[in-house]
């Protein structure tokens, strides 16, 4: 028996230091794997709610959120490998001719 | 504060310490291999939680395939590796930010939520029948999607002959 709250909480971390590490980063991979970990912070919470109200779906959605995020991977890198071809650079502070 | 308790306490903590240290540290590569025991130790999680299946589908997407991907992207785009400048100048702000979602999230979890997570383990048949009665669409379009990521990848990443 874990307090469910314990499981929260540890989620609720999980993704704030992704948040952060999204705002501060500015290598294109770096940004990658901190939104790898605000996903696997929600898929926590899915299992932990999933588990206290004894229903399997919450796991069914968080097996479909890690198929989701594996697509988003490989479409992410092959962006940044375009983008670096280009560009010779995966610092996502460069590349900004859309920036207004 | 029980058995179960103090196992998900020590998962917990390297996890979160594994994972600042993939938003602090000064080498990407490092970045990478402290992902992998962040995400290790959430599959840890999804074992003591009773999630079984869930916490093998993370060891072998996550640690097994993301992580090379990631890898392999560093390596593919020659990246600088080595203390660079990692970081922009938002550095305070987001910072800021984030212990801001941390300090919102934890008040209102620290009101909100009582009870705890003691179902018994699921087994793979639950997750299993459960997908393949009541989730059959959904499973179908992340079929496609994952088709879909797969064309889209070589077809963004292939190099084009006529230029």
């Amino acid at each position: 028996m874990i307090s469910l709250k314990l499981v929260l909480l540890f989620s609720a971390g999980l993704f704030a230091i992704g948040v952060y590490g999204v705002l501060a980063r500015r290598h294109a991979v770096l940004v990658l794997m901190s939104i790898e970990l605000m996903l696997n912070a929600v898929n926590v919470n899915l299992v932990a709610f999933a588990q206290t109200f004894k229903d399997v779906t919450g796991q069914v959605f968080a097996l479909f959120m890690i198929t989701v995020a594996a697509a988003e991977v490989g479409i992410g890198l092959a962006i940044i490998i375009l983008i670096f071809r280009n560009r010779e650079t995966i610092n996502i502070d460069e590349v900004d001719e859309m920036k207004w | 504060m029980n058995g179960h308790e103090i196992v998900f306490l020590i998962l917990a903590l390297a996890g979160l310490g594994a994972a600042l240290k993939v938003v602090t540290t000064d080498n990407v590569v490092h970045g990478a291999l402290y992902l992998v025991v962040a995400l290790a130790m959430v599959g840890g999680v999804y074992l003591l939680l009773g999630a079984e299946f869930l916490a093998w589908v993370q060891v072998l997407i996550y640690v097994g395939a993301v992580v090379v991907l990631l890898l392999f992207s560093l390596m593919l785009t020659k990246a600088p590796i080595g203390p660079h400048a990692l970081d922009n100048k938002q550095k305070g702000l987001a910072a800021l930010i984030g212990f801001g979602a941390f300090a919102g999230l934890g008040l209102l979890i620290a009101d909100a939520f009582e009870g705890s997570v003691g179902a018994p383990p699921t087994t793979t048949a639950d997750i299993g029948a459960s997908i393949f009665k009541d989730w059959v669409l959904p499973f179908e379009v992340v079929s496609i999607l994952l088709l879909a990521a797969l064309v889209g990848a070589v077809v963004i990443a292939r190099k084009d002959d006529d230029e």
